[in-house]
């Protein structure tokens, strides 16, 4: 039994594992991997994109939001991708320091909760974060009385998640100074922390505790997808942090216009329609037809509250410090 | 596992050549991230305590694992009965298992809302937390007793019955005069590959341990690749986990005593030592009821969904049934020729991959392959290679032993009769070892079906395995489609695993 004899096998994988042929033009988008499930808004969106460009969409995913901007500087200047969609305002710093980043010169009436000034990236969706309990369970008000009580938790860890940094943002900026306090106050109602939000929600949804981070956005998709009114997301008296996700056009794309055009796309009805149910977030340009029935019941922060992404970059290494701190005694 | 005198009979050449593989994968992949790194300093303290949680965690884990998997492997050993087979089949699934779902597993039983906690409230006793430390070795005695115990057992069924024959004869004490040399021998070695299996623990570890406790050196790795992109953390990390590997290995090559079995006669075993039965049930009844209950938890949950499951999962499943064999195959190939090649440099590169981080090994062979291809187009088959090589210290654990007593007991012969290498290798050898290879195939295929490294960083939409269609699902809400591919994905690993340890078990009473 000689390796000769596996060369076969191997080679025949090689041929399974290239498949699709280009038709004229490719755009090539780099995302996250939810965007492009057959759940998410990926498939939609490329329908309606194709349907006018008269080009080949390709949506490629790479883990999550993190993994996405590793994925990008992995690849470096000679990247096949024109546009990366899908990084947040805390990853925003480190992707303009790559300098791969062109300005997008697109001009939308936004429908942010805050200004918003950034020419090389442009929104094309946002929520808020909160933790989502069970209706009728007590619910606390603030993250000081979620501290004072025993309610129970799961979190993701700010170091290999996204909404796991943002709830450290989140605590930061309600708190400066008395962070590390509140995190102290937090550790007995954390029963664990997970690698990703996907780990985190499925242990709540388990009944592994009473409520879990995630978005004010969560209740819809029970109440949509599932006919099902029994997840409640709590309102903070000290706001909530925003998660602002943006999308960038690439310098050294070799599909200009074609990226321009998508770049135009974003904050148009085609993709901003698609947006509330399927990545179950508020869309960045409120579409004609107007918010699903069920947006209207979420609740509504009565401060958002984010962080300029110069500021998350500095503050994030001594924000993790505190959090490691607090939560390893 | 000093060289034999005759091991220069077999053919040299696919021990070197997969030997090389192995360092390119291990070290080749280290290396192209180091080469990127800019160097910012080292490491922070931080990472110190995560090196520290990771070896006292991995230590325990080990132990606890390899005592308990000896009355269970005895038993197992010494005793017949109905469903034995099918025990010792299901006794690999855990361990084959995504992280995440055996994780899932777990706390449906242990979790505040599992079946413990509701039997727990039923009879008036407080409540049980699972996050702690505790939790973690809980969880890794779960993904690796089986493990433990499979690898106990075939240092039991190792033994020839003459010997039993003899010793009953003799009326000599079996325990002291052949059980107990043969655990000296196999036992540290099933120790440190649980060891270092459980030093790259990433996941679980931090989910059970309840938070940044329980962070190992696996997540610090991911950090630092992910998160702050410093390649050059990540180097020395990797750096860190492989000096941990080769200390632990050099210990236990120390420790270790060589069995000398001497060769049988393939009777079937038949033991005249009688132990108490009771004993043996016990140790039986303890291990099934840790290992399938939260197996059956599995089931439950994912049963009902399975007729929802869409088209896309369903290619995906095909997609990781190729990926799995191509990976088996290869990785039965490797581990045979490195047994052939013998040697300590051998049994070191069939212990390297187990420390090499999959995350960096995924980075770096992306590193590698970029300039020269997209990824999505080279995704499936560096998957089965990765798959292979990640795999080969398992099947050339289960094949090594084997290798080695044929050369002690046939070499001279085949000598004596100067055979050539390739009919030594097809006449004797290959006869010789269809369980254990049998057994090595199996436990790759189950292996590479479960795996979720290389293939995150590789696939498009249309590479998409059923680990990663999986965990796509949960990212997305599909919560119970997710439960129902965790079913299908535990059904198809332990299909394969069954089909290839059956084959190798044919005309053979085990």
């Amino acid at each position: 039994m000689s390796k000769a004899t596996c060369l076969p096998a191997v080679a025949g994988l090689a041929l399974c594992a290239t498949g699709a042929m280009a038709q004229d033009s490719v755009l090539q988008v780099l995302t996250y991997d939810s965007f492009v499930s057959e759940w998410g808004p990926g498939p939609q969106i490329e329908a309606a994109f194709e349907e006018r460009c008269n080009c080949d969409l390709q949506f490629v995913g790479a883990g999550d939001g993190a993994a996405l901007l590793a994925r990008l500087q992995l690849e470096g200047p000679q990247t096949d991708a024109d546009i990366v969609l899908g990084l947040d305002t805390n990853l925003t710093t480190a992707a303009r320091d790559t300098e791969l980043f062109a300005p997008h010169g697109v001009k939308a009436d936004l429908s942010l909760p805050i200004a918003w000034d950034d020419n090389e990236f442009l929104p094309f969706d946002w929520g808020y974060f909160a933790f989502v309990g069970n209706a009728g369970d007590d619910a606390p008000t603030s993250l000081q009385a979620l501290a004072d009580s025993d309610v129970s938790i799961v979190i993701q860890d700010p170091r290999s998640s996204t909404p796991g940094l943002g709830l450290l943002m989140w605590v930061k900026t309600a708190y400066g100074d008395d962070a590390a306090g509140i995190w102290e106050g937090l550790a007995d109602n954390v029963v664990t922390v997970t690698p990703g939000w996907s780990e985190a929600y499925g242990l709540f949804l388990d009944g592994e505790a009473d409520a879990v981070l995630s978005y004010t956005t969560s209740p819809a998709y029970h109440v949509i997808a599932e006919e099902d009114d029994s997840k409640v997301a709590w309102a903070f008296d000290e706001g909530h942090y925003m998660q602002v996700e943006v999308a960038g056009k690439l310098a050294g794309t070799d599909q200009p216009e074609l990226a321009d055009e998508f770049m135009n796309f974003i904050v148009s009805e085609g993709f901003q329609r698609v947006i509330p149910t399927t990545n179950w977030m508020y869309p960045a340009v409120t579409p004609e037809v107007g918010l699903p029935e069920a947006f209207g019941d979420l609740i509504t922060p009565s401060e958002a509250l984010l962080l300029p992404p110069t500021e998350a970059a500095e503050l994030r290494s001594s924000a993790l410090d505190e959090w490691r701190a607090a939560l390893s005694q | 596992m000093a060289r034999s005198p005759v091991a220069i009979i077999a053919p040299r050449w696919p021990g070197g050549a997969s030997a090389a593989l192995v360092l390119l994968l291990t070290f080749g992949t280290l290396a192209a991230v180091a080469w990127q790194a800019e160097w910012v300093g080292g490491l922070s303290t931080g990472d110190w305590a995560a090196v520290r949680f990771t070896l006292v965690q991995a230590f325990v884990s080990a132990a606890v694992s390899v005592v308990l998997a000896v009355p269970v492997a005895r038993a197992l050993a010494r005793r017949q009965f109905r469903g034995r087979g099918i025990l010792i089949t299901l006794l690999g699934a855990p361990f084959i298992l995504p992280v995440i779902v055996a994780v899932i597993a777990l706390l449906a039983v242990f979790g505040r809302n599992g079946v413990l906690n509701d039997v727990m409230v039923w009879i008036g006793l407080p409540r049980v937390t699972i996050y702690g430390f505790h939790g973690v070795v809980l969880a890794h005695v779960f993904l690796n007793l089986p493990l433990a115990t499979r690898l106990l057992l075939q240092g039991w069924l190792s033994i020839p019955a003459e010997r039993f024959r003899l010793a009953a004869t003799l009326n000599a004490d079996v325990r002291r005069l052949l059980e107990w040399p043969m655990l000296r021998a196999t036992a540290p070695n099933a120790f440190l590959v649980i060891f270092v299996i459980c030093l790259t623990s990433f996941a679980t570890a931090l989910i059970l341990g309840g938070g940044p406790r329980a962070t190992t050196v696996e997540l610090a790795i991911y950090q630092a690749l992910r998160f702050d992109f410093d390649l050059g953390r990540a180097a020395l990390l990797a750096c860190v986990q492989f000096g941990l590997c080769a200390a632990a290995t050099v210990l236990v090559w120390r420790i270790a005593a060589r069995a000398e079995m001497g060769a049988g006669l393939d009777r079937v075993v038949q033991r005249w030592d009688r132990a108490p039965l009771a004993l043996d049930a016990i140790a039986i009844a303890l291990c099934a009821g840790f290992l399938i209950v939260p197996l059956g938890m599995i089931v439950l949950r994912g049963a009902p969904h399975v007729a929802d499951l869409t088209a896309p999962v369903w290619w995906a499943a095909g997609r990781s049934l190729l990926v799995a064999s191509a990976s088996a195959c290869l990785c039965v190939c490797m581990a045979l020729s490195l047994a052939l090649w013998g040697g300590r440099v051998a049994a070191f590169v069939g212990v390297l991959p187990l420390a090499a981080s999959s995350l960096v090994v995924g980075t770096g062979l992306f590193l590698i392959v970029y300039p020269f291809v997209r990824p999505a187009e080279v995704a499936l088959p560096v998957t089965a290679l990765t798959n292979a090589t990640l795999a080969l210290p398992f099947a050339l654990h289960s094949i090594a032993p084997s290798v080695a007593a044929i050369q002690d007991d046939f070499g001279r012969l085949a000598m004596s009769l100067n055979m050539r290498r390739w009919t030594w290798v097809r006449l004797v050898v290959l006869p010789r070892m269809r369980r254990p290879l049998g057994f090595a195939a199996g436990l790759a295929a189950a292996l590479s079906m479960g795996d979720l490294g290389v293939i995150t960083l590789f696939a498009g939409n249309a590479q998409e395995t059923l680990p990663l269609a999986m965990y796509r699902l949960m990212g997305a809400y599909q919560m119970d489609q997710a439960a129902a591919a965790a079913l299908l994905l535990l059904a198809l690993s332990l299909l394969l695993f069954w089909i290839c340890d059956r084959g190798g078990r044919v005309g053979a009473e085990m």
